[in-house]
């Protein structure tokens, strides 16, 4: 293993985020804190308990993951896109680094990044709402899997991007709206059975499910479709990833 | 001498069917600089990139040292070192973050003393903390050679350096190349400034629609390829080129006053004593001669027109 390349790319990475940090965690704090404004407080306070859980907690798993997953996406494509773009890839390219060791210094960083604002905004949100965490290990092990598998699923699109259109195009019409209907706001027990149904062919609901149910024990779909999901979703990453680093697609002549 | 990168059956088709190299052989010497000459387009930056990961081949192969570069890319790479024909360079970087990074990157820990050195080389050291976007092309150019020297490679490859930069960076580049040089690093290089290649390499390649034409030591390629020629200002003027001389195809001057006798290096010196015993003998007087001989430059130019 190329270690110091590991270090390099990841500090590197790092780096980026420290320099422009209003950018890259002040302003998805702020953007989080204002839905609990509006959501939490301003609308929460007529709606009812979920699951005996006061609405404004019960956003808080969903809020998180909403951040998680937009964070992710766009660090992990952002990483590989600007190389790319400025044409500085050449140095990575011409490097002695594998795809394992790429990926832990890219993927690595833009995860670490993402559950760094993920936790700050959990922590933002206690400011908001009382919380408490039933399975920390698991809350932990969900944040993890999810920023890992979206940041290896946001440089596969930063791999894909021939234009800095391309690369916003999937975050904003494919992930906002899935993490949207994916239950951040509700339980989908609130919906119509039909439109129930069909919220279960939305990948992010899983995500969610998941993580709230490490908040407090209630879950929309099981614990194992969810673990079941991630599993699924990280190994098809890894595996178009690694096809991509492999042939050169999109990145060599 | 043996080779330390050699390059076998090397074909290059991209996508769109533009086929850049076909079937290249080359081996490169160890501890040589050689330049790879060739009009754009020829196969330069195919072959260069091929050797150094960043294109596909489409058939054959490049070993460095032993390591093919595709099979064995971890051992060939930490070897080489790349200096790009374009400037692309991390804009928001400072020097000393860009020039550490390289050097993780091919796996070398830290070693602040050298890259001191190595900066303090290119007259980069004032420039450490500067970030990248606030230096001028030809800085940016000195800092794209700190970042491929940064891990000591045993193979240069510098890809159109000279383009666009100014007469300083251009002496310090050489004297880099030359320090290197005197370490035992072998320099490939490829360039459009020819009278450098005249002045820098040990031997040269000419590459032209992905063929290379021609690979030689430097003075044997002149020696070989040049042409000489012998220029007689005469005393009296000539109205014709006498018939006894006509077998050496002198062409006489428009005013009658120069014979210039073009001859191959080989052959052609042997029968300049003739020539002139012949002149004498017809009474032919001359006041001053001078031999010049065709430059790198003139021979490129006649091989690729050849080629093409």
């Amino acid at each position: 293993m190329n270690w110091h390349a590991v270090k390099a790319i990841y500090y590197f990475e790092m780096a980026r985020t420290f320099r422009t940090i209003v950018q890259s965690i002040g302003a998805p704090v702020l953007t989080t804190s204002l839905y609990f404004v509006v959501f939490g407080s301003a609308i929460g306070s007529r709606m009812t308990q979920i699951g005996g859980v006061p609405y404004g907690a019960f956003i808080v798993p969903g809020l998180i993951m909403l951040s998680i997953l937009t964070e992710s996406v766009g660090n992990g494509s952002f990483g590989i896109y600007m190389p790319k773009w400025a044409g500085t890839i050449y140095e990575l390219l011409s490097a002695p680094v594998s795809t394992p060791e790429i990926l832990l210094g890219y993927v690595g960083a833009a995860a670490s990044k993402s559950m760094m604002v993920g936790l700050i905004i959990l922590a933002t949100s206690t400011i908001f709402v009382p919380l408490h965490i039933q399975h920390p290990l698991g809350m932990i092990a969900f944040l993890l899997m999810t920023s890992v598998s979206f940041s290896l699923f946001g440089f596969m699109l930063g791999i894909w991007a021939d234009s800095w259109e391309k690369l916003q195009v999937v975050p904003l019409l494919v992930v906002t709206p899935l993490t949207f209907l994916g239950g951040s706001f509700y339980s989908i027990d609130m919906l119509p059975p039909m439109w129930r149904t069909l919220t279960l062919f939305n990948p992010v609901v899983y995500l969610i499910s998941g993580f709230r149910w490490s908040f407090y024990g209630l879950s929309d779909v099981g614990i194992g479709a969810s673990l079941g999901f991630i599993a699924v979703f990280l190994t098809l990453c890894l595996a178009i990833v690694s096809w991509m680093l492999r042939t050169g697609w999109r990145l060599k002549n | 001498m043996t080779a330390i990168l050699s390059v076998q059956n090397l074909t290059k088709t991209y996508a769109g069917g533009h086929q850049a190299l076909k079937s290249v052989n080359l081996d490169i010497r160890r501890g040589e600089i050689f330049a790879l000459l060739g009009p754009n387009g020829a196969g330069k930056t195919t072959l260069i990139g091929i050797a150094c990961g960043l294109v596909t081949p489409s058939g054959g192969s490049v070993t460095v040292d032993g390591h093919d570069v595709v099979r064995d890319f971890r051992a060939a790479r930490a070897t080489l070192g790349l200096v790009p024909q374009e400037l692309t360079t991390d804009a928001f970087e400072t020097v000393w973050a860009t020039v550490n990074f390289s050097r993780g990157l091919f796996g070398c820990r830290p070693d602040p003393a050298l890259l001191e050195r190595v900066l303090r080389s290119l007259s980069l050291w004032e420039k450490k903390d500067s970030k990248i976007a606030t230096l001028s092309g030809g800085m940016k150019r000195r800092v794209l050679i700190a970042k491929a020297l940064s891990h000591e490679p045993r193979v240069l490859f510098l890809d159109e350096p000279s383009a666009g930069v100014d007469v300083e960076l251009r002496r310090d580049m050489w004297n880099v190349v030359r320090g290197l040089r005197d370490k035992g690093v072998t320099i490939i290089l490829t360039t459009h400034y020819i009278e450098e290649a005249e002045e820098m390499a040990d031997r040269i390649g000419i590459i032209s629609r992905g063929e290379l034409i021609v690979v030689e030591e430097k003075a044997t390629l002149m020696q070989k390829l040049g042409r000489k020629q012998l220029t007689l200002h005469l005393q009296d003027a000539l109205t014709a080129v006498p018939a006894a001389l006509a077998e050496y195809g002198l062409t006489l001057s428009a005013d009658g006053m120069t014979l210039v006798y073009a001859f191959e290096n080989e052959g052609g010196r042997a029968r300049i004593t003739a020539l002139l015993r012949q002149l004498s003998e017809t009474g032919i007087t001359f006041r001053d001669l001078e031999t010049s001989q065709s430059s790198l430059e003139e021979i490129f130019v006649s091989l690729v027109r050849g080629a093409a």
